[in-house]
This record gives structure tokens, C-alpha cells and sequence, in this order.
């Protein structure tokens, strides 16, 4: 039961095939039984999940017309913040801390009945692309459990891979959430900057922090996407228009007539051998499916990584001051006859994991006087060329597309020492985010040297979110029906189950 | 060596000044969240998720606050941005939740005004133009309270208790162009321009405007330069000054430290003093010396703050009068004298003794019920006049009704007493009451007849030529007619019987 997609649990629970508490628990025990490997969880609210799941069998059994995906199970990324449970944003700084209150992606999660089941894994604070920045260990590929699963939103991506959860929520800041999809053989979508509250999401990079979701089909992935999205009043930079409609353009899934433009600055040096395989084979299913192939030029996407490393450790240096021991989490130091400062100042130091305080310290430094204008000003004027190279682009197709990350999974500690090899990771995802538009990242199936997954990146302009799914069904139907199988049905098992 | 007096400052330096004065607005609820802002409240009772800075929480724009502050741009002759930014101000403190301010930096909401006050000089009344450089919002702090310590500083103090009641109350502040060519005046002009900009700001009805409440506070700057000199000299920066009397005391007091420290050859040091009420002097506070980064940027949680052309058109027609305009022209067309005009700012009636003579009513008559029996009333039960259950509606139909003659100012009294007392209208009160001014001579008559046999001698008194014994009849005979006679007519009608001509 757990093997199905979670438009299919869906279906099965609307005709009272199965309820809620059934298929629930039946992740909880799936969890128990390989969380242990994949530690995609830093929390399981197993009881929170039941008392969530019994309310909406009730609600069904009321007769009330429920979401599609209403008593399906779901694990959270844990930069959101829901009530009661604690939330940690993967750093020791926030450890046991309980919010008063749910995020706008949680309250909406929970009216469409949507089953919460724990809390999951990731780079502290999102800070990272390996899951091996968090405070609390890292996170472990399903598919080899000695590699990470990506980041910064790796255990969520894990859980899916891992049939912990049919679907799961992330954030995308520079790809958070398109690549740790990749590195896991499933679908994650970065919707519109806007399109999702924020509210509620533990800021990193507030111009870039969007809330996404992750599913195993591109058709699961939109039924998340339009729960999950919308207008929040209490999101200032969230747009004011209905959502995109996404799960009729997973539904239809067709590319005939579809102008798909490829990056010249994403693809070739640089980029693994069997991921290159992979992108340009996809290209040529999308083109017999009628799609016209073009190749459009970025050229501002050169300088992407070094303005996005400006931009979003100047922000996070200013979000993450308000960490200081005062009011909630940790608080170290604080012995007789210390003042506030040197409480806040030792708390800061114990609290922070190594990549946090070098992003602050960056970030602190590029914003300070006399730099601003070369390095914080001069990326917010990279990001312009940015748009308008997408801008251009846009004119010209539909849709863009790329290889969603150079390499597949790499093995836990082979980067972490090296900031610069980790970050060069990014440099296909992040100027989506730097432009603000939406990007989904889906399996392109796995490269021949080492049988890892490969991801397939697609993107849209601001506010055209269905486009992604439109592509992606199609691309994924006819990638399906070659491969006769799911493609994680080529992991390995775990802990017994098949 | 001894302090110089004021008088051989003024002789040697020249002031120059600059001010920032910071206002809460009254908005019922915060800037960027939904929170009250009641003052004096629990402390810790008026906060929520965002003015916390719990993880996750953002940010989102008062648009009243937004309205009064380009009201206020508008009022103080400021051009109005088509476009500004919030942006955040960084800098660690307990008081902070977010540990930074979002403010506004080189995007202020209004720039370019000025503000006209007017002094009295040994040479007569002299203008002053006090220019504005920018009115921005921004976001005001939690509250410490430091416990221990002999000086209630958070150096020393055994623990602080933090309030957050404050952080996120709306903020406005207005900061001048630096004000030369004040002189020996420098004082008063800062003086008179704080007590200007309260007015102004009470007029829009955008804060409450009370300097002990600290929802006016007042930073000066003062530098010396020799008179002549060109080159500005080092300022001090006083803080939270808050009375208008300290602003003036500070800055005298700031500009004769300053002076003896340069006549000594010392340099003025570049720093924040604290204003002492007690001393009227100032003591060292932080040095500004190094410069504080605040690394200013644009907040990314807002959006820019882009308020159309038609609106601030809108907002422009509804400005009032200018306070000191009005009062000019209040004082000319009623002729009011100094002593009384000073009575009804101080009581703060002059917008209701307006509404009561728009209508029609006498000015002095409106004037004095609202000064006089009005407001012994309000003091009584403690509250504002402008809280009673009197309109100036009422007033205005009170004071016609004693031109017309149907009542007596003693009457008038009554039907005062009524309508407070939620009776209804005056012409309710006086029916309800039976009140009834007696114009019946002969029923007057009577009742004088009867007081000049009871007090017979009295009226022999009167009789021989000594009217001022007619006050006791005079009043007998009100007293015999419940004091519904018009006292007037009394006096008349008195007289002539006892065989005095009356007036």
C-alpha cells in the first residue's frame, strides 16, 4: 500500500477502500522500520499524525467534500514551523523549541486534511546541499545509503524515496528542493517566488526562500503544489492571483507544438557523463513527442553562484540575528554576572553550525559600509541581468530545461570540506531562484556509471507554474512507459520491504 | 574655571542645531503586525509571532500608518516619494526582538519640508524657517528595565526584565535640515518648533502626542562655531528629551558645556547624551566617535511602498488648518484676549468652542460656558470636557435659548447639569423639567411685595438710597421664584417699587 502514488491513496481512501489511521500507520511502521538508515526524520509525531488522520476519516465519513489528497501522509521539512511540534531548522540553536503557532503551508495542509507525520532532516538553517550541514547528523540516500540525498532539503526527498511518505514538503532557496529531487529519483517542484506563504518557513534568504512540494509522479507533486499554494495576507511578498492550474496540466501532460529551449551556459563541461546522457535522451523524447528543441543563450548565468552567494548570506546575516537567546531556544552562558551580550555572543557560538557562521560573517561583511555597493549592490544588479536573460529566453520557448544538478548523488564527506565543489552543485538551480520564477526537477533516469539517478530540470516564467507540469507529465508518461517501471523500482530495498 | 553665563556664549559662538523627533502614532494597532498598542498595558500582554521575531514570523505594512506619516509629510510641506523602501537597521540588542530595526534608510517616505515658528524677541515677534530634511517610518523598540545597580543602566544592574509591549509600535521620525542663524535664540526656536510640531501632529489627529508618555521624543543636536565661521564645530547628540521645557533647558545647557569646553581649548567630544530633569544638565551616554554600522539594506520581506498620486491628492484636501494660522485667525475674529486665548488652548477646547459658534452661537458666550461651568464639571469627574455628554450642538441651542430670553444663565445652569446627566437636549431638559424663566410682572410683583415686608428694613435701606442692600432682595426674591425669574427684570421692577430709578 505504501508502494502507490498518493493520487491513487487518495482515490482508495475517497471510496473507503482504506482510511486514514490504516494508511498512516502503515507509514509510521515503514518509518520505524528504515528511518533507522535513511534518519530522514528528526521527528516523528506518531501520535499527532493518528489524532490528525482519525479527524479526517471523521471528516469524510461527515460527507464534507475533501482534497484530493486529504488522510494521505506527509512529512515536513522542518524550516516550517507547526504548533506544538518542535521545530528546529535543522540547527542546535532552536533544539526542543515548540512554535505557538502554524505556518500558512501547515494551516493549509491541515484544512485539506493532509496528514502530517513528523518533521524531517536538513542543512541547518538550509544552508547546504548534502543534508550534512544539519546540527543533528546527516541524512542518507536511499539509493546508496554511504551518499547524501542532496540538500538542504534532503530528508525530505529521502522519506519519499524511501516509501517513509508518499509525499513530502521542502524549500527551495538556491535548489533545495529540485536537487536533493534529483539525487533521489523523484519529483520536486519550486513554485513561483510568492506562490507559496512564507509565513511560518524559518527565513534563510528571504528574496529567495520558497516552499515547495515532493512527490513520487508529477501528478502527486501539483496535487501538493495547489494545497499548499495561494494567497496569505500575512505574506507581503505573496502574489495576489488564483494558482496556477497545475494539476489539470499534470492531468493533460502534453508537449506537441511546445517550443523547450536548452540552455547553452547549463549543459556540457562540467557536467557528468551519464547525467549529459540522460538530459540529452530526455531531449529527445520531449522532441518525438512533437516538442520544437531550441537552444537559447544565458550568458548573465556566469555570475549566478557569485551573486547568489552575496545575496543570500547578506540576508541570512540580518534573519539570523534574531537567534540571541533572549526570548526561545537556546540559551548557554548565562552564569552569574554575564551580561546580555556575552550570553548572546556564547549562545551564537555554541548554537550555529560551521557553514551558518561562515554565511553570516560573509554576509556581514558584504554588507558592511564601504562594501555594500561592490558586492550586495552589484549582485542585486547581476540578478537584473539574470531576469532579463530569462526574459529573452522566455521569448523564445516555452519552457527552459537543463540537467537539474552536474553529478548524481556524491558520497557523504567527499565535499564537506570544500565549500566551493559543494556550491558549484547549485549552479544550474539557482538562477530560477534568483529570478524568482518556477522550476521542477523530475527523473531522467539514472547514469550508466554508477546507476544513480539522474534529474531533469524544467522551467517557467513567474506565475506559469502549470507549463512545469504540462512538460513534466508528459516527459515522465513517456519515460515510463520505456523504462516498463517506476524508477524506484531500481533502488535497493530496504529494510525488507517490497 | 567657572561656567561661562549664556550671555558670553552667545557673545563668542554661534549655535547651530539639529533635531530628530520621534513619534508614535496612535494606530490601534502595530506596524507591521496586528498587535494593540495601548500604553500602560500588562507588560508583555500586546505581542504576538512577528513583533516576537519568532523564528518564521514576517512582517507585513500598517497602512494607516503609512497614511498618517504622508499626512504628516504633507502637513510639514514635504514631498511625497512616489516610491521608498523599508530597510533593515542591524545592531544587537536585548530590547530588539529581531535585533534589527526595520526603518527606512536612503528611500524615505517624505523629504524636502519646512516648518514656519514664531518667537517672541526683545525686538518683537520673529520668524524662524525651520527646514526638513526627511519624515520615515519605522518600527519602535521593546522596553528594558534594568533591576540592581545604583544607576538603573543596564551596566551594573543584577538583571533586566524586558517588555515587548512597544516593539512594533508605529514610529515616525522627523529629522530637520541643520538649523543655523538661530543665535541667542537657539532655545526658544527649538522650543517653539517642537511645540509647533505637536500641534501640528495633534491637529492631524495622527498620536497622541504626549512628551511624559514618550510618545513625543525629542533628540537635539547642538554644535558651536565662532560667530562668523563657516566651519561647523562637533555636535552632541541629546537624547529623549521630554518636555518641551527640557528641550530648551538641554540645549542652553548643552550649548554653555560646549563652550566652556572650547574655550579651555578642549575638544567637544561626538557622542549621546542623556538629558537629567533633575540638574537640567546632560551626562555622557555612547560614543559616537566610530561610527556604528548598521548595514543598512532593503527590507526582502516588504514590498516597496508606492502610494498613487491621487491619494496623496485625497489625503492633501483633508489636512486642517495650520494650528498657529487657526489660532491667529481664531483670536481676531472673536477678539479674544491673550489671557483667555492661552485658557482655551491650555484646556484644549478650542475645537469644540469652534463647533459650538459655527452654528451661530456668540463666541464669548460659547467660550465661556465651555471654560467656565463646562469645565468645572469635567474637573470634577476627571474626565476631558470632550468627553462629557454636552455637544457643542447643545451649547450653541443653550446659549440661543438664553438670548432669547427663555432662560436664565442661572437656569442655563441647570439645564447644563440635565443634559450631562443624559436628559436630552437642552429644550428636552428645560420641558422635562419644568424650567421656565417668570416673566409675569404681577406674579413678580407678589413675590417682591412679600420680601420687602419681610425685610422691611433692608428695603427702607434701598428705599433711602443705599442700593447695594438690593442684592439681599434681589436674591430673596429669585429664591421665592425657585430662581426661574429673570434677575434683571427683578432688579427693575424692585427698584422702581422701593422709588429708585434702576440703571
Amino acid at each position: 500500500m505504501i508502494k502507490q502514488t498518493a493520487s491513487e491513496m487518495g482515490e482508495a481512501l475517497s471510496k473507503g477502500e482504506i482510511s486514514s489511521v490504516e494508511l498512516t500507520k502503515a507509514h509510521l511502521d515503514r518509518i520505524a522500520e528504515v528511518d533507522g538508515q535513511v534518519k530522514a526524520f528528526l521527528h516523528v509525531d506518531a501520535e499527532g499524525a493518528l489524532a490528525q488522520a482519525k479527524g479526517v476519516d471523521a471528516r469524510r465519513k461527515s460527507g464534507e467534500k475533501l482534497s484530493p489528497i486529504a488522510g494521505v501522509p506527509l512529512a515536513l521539512k522542518d524550516v516550517l514551523a507547526q504548533r506544538g511540534v518542535p521545530t528546529t531548522a535543522g540547527s542546535k540553536i532552536l533544539e526542543n523549541w515548540k512554535p505557538p503557532y502554524d505556518s500558512t503551508v501547515v494551516s493549509k495542509l491541515k484544512d485539506a486534511g493532509v496528514v502530517i507525520m513528523g518533521k524531517t532532516n536538513m542543512d541547518e538553517f538550509a544552508m547546504g546541499s548534502s543534508t550534512e550541514n544539519s546540527g543533528y547528523g546527516p541524512t542518507f540516500n536511499p539509493w546508496d545509503l554511504a551518499r547524501t540525498p542532496g540538500g538542504s532539503s534532503g530528508g525530505s526527498a529521502a522519506a519519499v524515496s524511501a516509501f517513509e511518505a508518499p509525499l513530502a514538503v521542502g524549500s527551495d532557496t538556491g535548489g533545495s528542493i529540485r536537487q536533493p529531487a534529483a539525487l533521489t529519483g523523484i519529483v520536486g517542484v519550486r513554485p513561483t517566488y510568492g506562490a507559496v506563504s512564507r509565513y511560518g518557513l524559518i527565513a534563510y534568504s528571504s528574496s529567495l526562500d520558497q516552499a515547495g512540494p515532493f512527490g513520487r509522479t508529477v501528478l502527486d507533486t501539483a496535487l501538493l503544489h495547489e494545497v499548499m499554494a495561494g494567497h496569505d495576507v500575512k505574506d507581503a511578498t505573496s502574489i495576489s492571483a488564483p494558482v496556477p492550474a497545475v494539476v489539470a496540466a499534470a492531468k493533460s501532460g502534453d508537449v506537441k507544438g511546445m517550443k523547450i529551449g536548452v540552455i547553452k551556459q547549463l549543459q556540457g563541461e562540467g557536467y557528468q557523463k551519464g547525467v549529459q546522457a540522460r538530459f540529452d535522451e530526455s531531449l529527445q523524447v520531449l522532441a518525438s513527442l512533437g516538442a520544437e528543441i531550441v537552444e537559447v543563450d544565458c550568458p548573465s548565468f556566469e555570475y549566478a553562484l557569485a551573486a547568489y552567494y552575496l545575496i543570500a548570506p547578506s540576508e541570512c546575516s540580518s534573519n539570523l540575528a534574531r537567534f540571541d537567546a533572549m526570548r526561545y531556544g537556546l540559551r548557554t552562558g548565562d552564569t552569574e554576572g554575564a551580561s546580555a551580550e556575552a550570553v548572546m555572543s556564547a549562545t551564537r557560538d555554541a548554537g550555529f553550525g560551521r557553514e551558518v557562521k561562515r554565511r553570516i560573517i560573509l554576509g556581514t561583511y558584504a554588507l558592511s559600509s564601504g562594501y555594500y555597493d561592490a558586492y550586495y549592490g552589484s549582485a542585486q544588479k547581476i540578478r537584473t541581468l539574470i531576469i532579463q536573460d530569462y526574459a529573452k529566453a522566455f521569448a523564445q520557448a516555452d519552457v527552459l530545461v537543463s540537467p537539474t544538478a552536474p553529478t548524481t548523488a556524491y558520497k557523504i564527506g567527499e565535499k564537506v570540506d570544500d565549500p566551493m565543489a559543494m556550491y558549484l552543485g547549485d549552479v544550474a538551480t539557482i538562477p530560477v531562484n534568483l529570478a524568482g520564477i518556477c522550476g521542477m526537477s523530475l527523473p531522467a533516469g539514472l547514469a550508466e556509471e554508477d546507476g544513480l539517478p539522474v534529474g531533469f530540470q524544467i522551467m517557467a516564467p513567474a506565475m506559469q507554474d502549470q507549463r512545469l507540469y504540462q512538460a513534466g507529465a508528459a516527459l515522465e508518461a513517456a519515460l515510463l512507459s520505456k523504462w516498463g517501471a517506476p524508477i524506484l523500482s531500481k533502488a535497493p530495498t530496504l529494510g525488507g520491504v517490497r | 574655571m567657572a561656567l561661562p553665563t549664556y550671555e558670553e556664549v552667545i557673545a563668542k559662538w554661534d549655535p547651530v542645531l539639529g533635531l530628530e523627533v520621534h513619534v508614535e502614532l496612535n494606530t490601534h494597532s502595530k506596524m507591521f503586525c496586528s498587535c494593540a498598542t495601548e500604553f500602560g498595558a500588562e507588560p508583555n500582554t500586546q505581542t504576538c509571532p512577528v513583533c516576537l521575531a519568532l523564528p518564521g514570523a514576517l512582517p507585513v505594512v500598517n497602512e494607516k500608518a503609512i497614511e498618517s506619516t504622508i499626512l504628516i509629510g504633507l502637513a510639514l510641506n514635504c514631498k511625497i516619494a512616489p516610491y521608498s523602501r523599508f530597510a533593515r537597521k542591524n545592531y544587537f540588542y536585548p530590547d530588539m526582538p529581531k535585533n534589527f530595526q526595520i526603518s527606512q534608510y536612503d528611500e524615505p517616505i517624505c523629504f524636502d519640508g519646512y516648518v514656519d515658528v514664531e518667537i517672541d524677541t526683545e525686538e518683537g515677534p520673529k520668524q524662524f524657517r525651520i527646514e526638513i530634511e526627511r519624515v520615515h517610518m519605522e518600527e519602535d523598540t521593546g522596553k528594558s528595565l534594568h533591576v540592581g545597580g545604583a544607576t538603573g543602566r543596564i551596566h551594573g544592574a543584577d538583571y533586566s526584565l524586558l517588555d515587548y509591549n512597544r516593539a512594533g509600535i508605529p514610529l515616525v521620525e522627523i529629522v530637520t535640515k541643520i538649523v543655523p542663524g538661530t543665535g541667542k535664540y537657539a532655545p526658544e526656536v527649538a522650543k517653539a518648533y517642537v511645540a509647533e510640531l505637536r500641534d501640528i501632529l495633534r491637529g492631524l489627529k495622527v498620536s497622541d502626542v504626549k512628551m511624559e508618555q514618550g510618545s513625543l521624543r525629542c533628540d537635539a543636536n547642538v554644535s558651536l562655531k565662532p560667530i562668523g565661521s563657516d566651519v561647523l564645530g562637533t555636535r552632541s547628540e541629546t537624547k529623549n528629551v521630554n518636555s518641551l521645557r527640557s528641550v530648551e533647558r538641554a540645549i542652553r545647557g548643552e550649548m554653555i558645556r560646549h563652550a566652556e569646553l572650547l574655550n579651555e581649548g578642549k575638544k567637544v567630544k561626538q557622542e549621546t547624551r542623556h538629558f537629567q530633569e533633575d540638574t537640567g544638565l546632560t551626562r555622557s551616554g555612547r560614543s559616537k566617535e566610530q561610527a556604528e554600522d548598521y548595514r543598512y539594506f532593503p527590507d526582502p520581506d516588504l514590498v516597496p511602498v508606492t502610494p498613487a498620486a491621487t491619494w496623496i491628492e485625497e489625503l492633501r484636501a483633508t489636512l486642517p488648518e495650520r494650528p498657529s494660522v487657526r489660532r491667529k485667525r481664531i483670536k481676531e475674529e472673536w477678539s479674544v484676549p491673550d489671557k483667555e486665548m492661552e485658557a482655551m488652548i491650555n484646556a484644549d477646547v478650542l475645537d469644540i468652542v469652534e463647533a459650538t459658534v459655527n452654528p451661530g452661537a456668540d463666541p464669548t458666550k460659547a467660550r465661556t460656558w465651555w471654560l467656565g461651568e463646562i469645565s468645572r464639571i469635567a474637573n470634577d469627574q476627571n474626565i476631558a470636557v470632550a468627553d462629557l455628554a454636552i455637544t457643542p450642538a447643545d451649547v450653541a441651542e443653550l446659549v440661543a435659548l438664553v438670548a432669547k430670553g427663555e432662560l436664565t444663565d442661572k437656569l442655563a445652569r441647570q439645564v447644563v447639569e440635565g443634559v450631562i446627566a443624559g436628559e436630552g437636549k437642552p429644550s428636552e431638559v428645560v420641558a422635562k423639567r419644568g424650567i421656565k424663566v417668570v416673566n409675569d410682572d404681577g406674579a413678580l410683583m407678589a413675590a417682591i411685595e412679600k420680601v420687602c415686608a419681610e425685610q422691611a428694613d433692608t428695603a427702607e435701606k434701598v428705599r433711602g438710597g443705599h442700593l447695594p442692600a438690593a442684592g439681599a432682595l434681589i436674591g430673596a426674591v429669585m429664591k421665592e421664584t425657585k430662581g426661574q425669574a429673570d434677575a434683571a427684570r427683578v432688579r427693575e421692577l424692585l427698584l422702581g417699587h422701593l422709588g429708585q430709578a434702576s440703571n
